[in-house]
């Protein structure tokens, strides 16, 4: 008895602290904890929690959950949250078909998704809704840096995909702008291990460069392959293909390569400084840019929290749109769309005392938005 | 289209053969003996890539860890014989099949939790690293020739073994009858349990060679699993020659339909669509002369017996 009157007080006291708010916050992350690419998810989780650990917010909660890269299993859940967790928001899902599968029903029902990874073209358009944000970027996005970055390298290019959805984007993407020629434009399957027959095309294409767009496993088994195979031809790619998740695992193959982000470990901002510090102590290895994207979001919701309800949609959401936050990649905003305009890096792949990671070398796009906004009418 | 490229690739559909081969040998040696469907076969060739990673990562030798990874896969596999296989004989195949796939999650999570989510580092050994010259102007990596001379070499190696020693002969006769052979006085526990550690240090020394070619992470063994039931299936489920067969097929099918499909679109389409359809053509290829395969001889290429 006693023991829950002092815990009430020392909540009152709290509340009292901050801004007096009364309705607790309820966070709903759904990612991938399990199966291949559940080092996505785990990097996502742990930057989320990161930023909701750092602001010391005791109002809020955040039930994590695994989708096990499964969608009908994340709809399952995100119902579960909805109907009897009650959650104001919902977050963390990292591949766009699962994305496609629950944001959409999520805002239908008057949920807030902010996502941490995910980012189709179907909802950075015409399919945009006013409780869909995106804490991360466009899916073209990275790839069209690399277009950009391409021009002044390369004239002749082989370009390299899987094929689905997210695959044919990050190509469509490049040559958005891309003005070389195409030497070759192999679409592979999706969670292919073996890449002979790709890298014996690429070698005998005549290509004076590659763009390559493989996430995860695909990456590193293509890497390591190609390092292989004599092939002198440049690599290039967005940067989930160089991620701080594969790296270790591709190796020496991948020093020097160009890639892109929206952030890399040496930016220089005192946001991103202590970011990487705190993320290191906490989990003894550097951070991707899920683990940024994912920081962010969190950061993104809280702040909002700080001065709406979030039962007031629109006032949260307003709230969220000042995007009022420390960002670990220095400038960061919303566009119309609700997604970010940011600035886009050319990255490379270095060693910094033994450990591969990725520096900036430049700024290739200055307050970069997306090609889809203009079609978003809210 | 030069002739080199086309060397290449037939090099390439050679690789991805006898790669598959030392997958399938074993499952199908299970089933063949055993009668069980092992699910599990792709996890053992997991344990055999992470064995491996890890034990090139503390010494520094790939040669040691391809030796640990085909120690460590045995050493699982029988375990996972006597402790849960064992108690299957009996049972049809959806209870084998049931509790494989529970040893499918029971070993990915394991590896989960012993190594983290995130996928290892193994390289290639220094003596094999780089490509090297062929006559005909062909460059091909030194290691994806050292592993296509290994497969040859387990090929033949397991020939001797069922057709030569005696517990070839027994593997031959378990495969035809298991109750005559265990009235015979043939202690039929332990052969099975050496079956399934030999099938199962395939599929880890399988598993440790891919490695040092692609991403040692969780959940690995299950694509490669898929092809090597296709592989058993058309090559006839018991018998390691149709296996052998099957898997270079499925490895030239396979490397041609990722080759050729995309440039025949690309004769009457626009590049973009034409990769595309090429690709989704290619994918489902395999799937495709399986089908025909089972429908001239529903048996598969090398039945094994009635």
């Amino acid at each position: 008895m006693t023991l829950k009157i002092v815990a009430l007080t020392a909540l009152a006291l709290a509340a009292g602290s901050t801004a007096a708010l009364s309705e607790p916050l309820k966070i709903g992350l759904i990612t991938t904890l399990s199966g291949p690419g559940a080092g996505l998810g785990i990097d996502t989780r742990d930057g989320f929690m990161l930023a909701v650990e750092q602001s010391g917010a005791k109002d809020v909660e955040v039930l994590v959950e695994d989708d096990g890269q499964k969608p009908e299993l994340a709809v399952q859940i995100a119902d579960r949250m909805i109907q009897s967790e009650d959650v104001d928001v919902l977050t963390g899902i990292v591949f766009s078909n699962i994305l496609m599968a629950v944001a959409p029903s999520a805002t239908a029902q008057d949920k807030f998704y902010v996502s941490t990874n995910a980012a189709p073209a179907a909802l950075a358009g015409a399919g945009c809704h006013p409780l869909y944000f995106n804490a991360a970027y466009q899916n073209d996005n990275l790839h069209e840096a690399m277009g950009e970055y391409a021009n002044r390298e390369y004239k002749n290019m082989v370009i390299m995909a899987p094929n689905y959805p997210a695959g044919k984007d990050s190509l469509t993407g490049f040559k958005r702008y891309y003005k070389g020629e195409l030497a070759g434009e192999i679409y592979t399957q999706l969670g292919q291990t073996d890449y002979a027959a790709e890298i014996a095309q690429i070698r005998a294409s005549g290509a004076d460069g590659v763009f390559m767009f493989l996430p995860g496993g695909m990456g590193i088994a293509f890497m390591k392959q190609y390092a292989q195979s004599g092939s002198e031809i440049p690599v290039i790619g967005p940067g989930f293909s160089f991620s701080q998740d594969v790296l270790p695992a591709i190796g020496d193959a991948a020093l020097g390569v160009k890639n892109s982000g929206q952030w890399a470990k040496n930016l220089d901002n005192p946001a991103s400084k202590r970011f990487v510090e705190a993320f290191e102590a906490q989990y003894d290895r550097l951070p991707s840019i899920y683990a940024v994207q994912a920081y962010d979001a969190a950061q993104l919701i809280l702040s909002a929290h700080e001065s709406a309800e979030p039962s007031d949609t629109e006032a949260f959401r307003q709230a969220l749109l000042k995007a009022d936050i420390q960002s670990p990649r220095g400038k960061f905003s919303f566009n119309t769309n609700q997604h970010p305009i940011q600035d886009i890096y050319l990255t490379e792949v270095v060693k910094e005392d033994g450990v591969l990671t990725n520096h900036t070398v430049e700024t290739i796009f200055t307050d970069h938005g997306d090609a889809y906004a203009a079609d978003c009418q809210m | 289209m030069s002739l080199p490229l086309l060397i290449e690739q037939a090099l390439n559909g050679l690789q991805l053969g006898i790669m598959l081969f030392l997958m399938a040998a074993g499952l199908t040696l299970i089933f063949g003996v055993m009668g069980v469907i092992n699910l599990a076969h792709g996890s053992l060739y997991m344990v055999g890539a992470f064995a491996c990673a890890a034990v090139a990562a503390a010494s520094g030798s790939f040669w040691l860890g391809l030796a640990a990874s085909l120690a460590a896969a045995a050493v699982a596999g029988a375990l996972v014989e006597t402790t849960v296989i064992r108690r299957l004989y009996a049972r049809d195949h959806l209870d084998q099949v049931l509790a494989t796939f529970a040893l499918i999650l029971i070993f990915s999570e394991g590896t989960r939790w012993l190594f983290g989510s995130f996928p290892l580092y193994l390289d290639v050994p220094p003596l094999l690293q780089g490509a090297v010259a062929l006559p005909g102007g062909v460059q091909y990596p030194a290691y994806r020739l050292a592993v296509i001379g290994l497969g040859i070499a387990v090929a033949i190696g397991l020939y001797l073994l069922i057709a030569r020693t005696r517990l070839g002969m027994r593997i031959r006769a378990g495969e035809n009858d298991r109750e005559m052979i265990a009235a015979l006085g043939v202690d039929i526990r332990s052969l099975n349990t050496i079956v399934f550690a030999l099938g199962a240090a395939l599929a880890g020394l399988a598993g440790a060679t891919v490695g040092a070619l692609q991403s040692v992470q969780v959940g690995m063994g299950e694509p490669v699993l898929i092809l090597a039931f296709v592989v058993i299936v058309i090559g006839g489920i018991g018998s390691v020659r149709g296996a052998f067969y099957g898997a270079l097929l499925i490895g030239f099918v396979d490397t041609a339909g990722r080759f050729f499909l995309p440039r025949i679109a690309g004769l009457f389409l626009p590049p973009a669509d034409a990769g595309l359809l090429g690709s989704g053509l290619a994918s489902m290829l395999i799937y495709a002369v399986m089908a025909v395969i089972l429908a001239l001889r529903p048996k598969g290429l090398f039945a094994s017996h009635a």
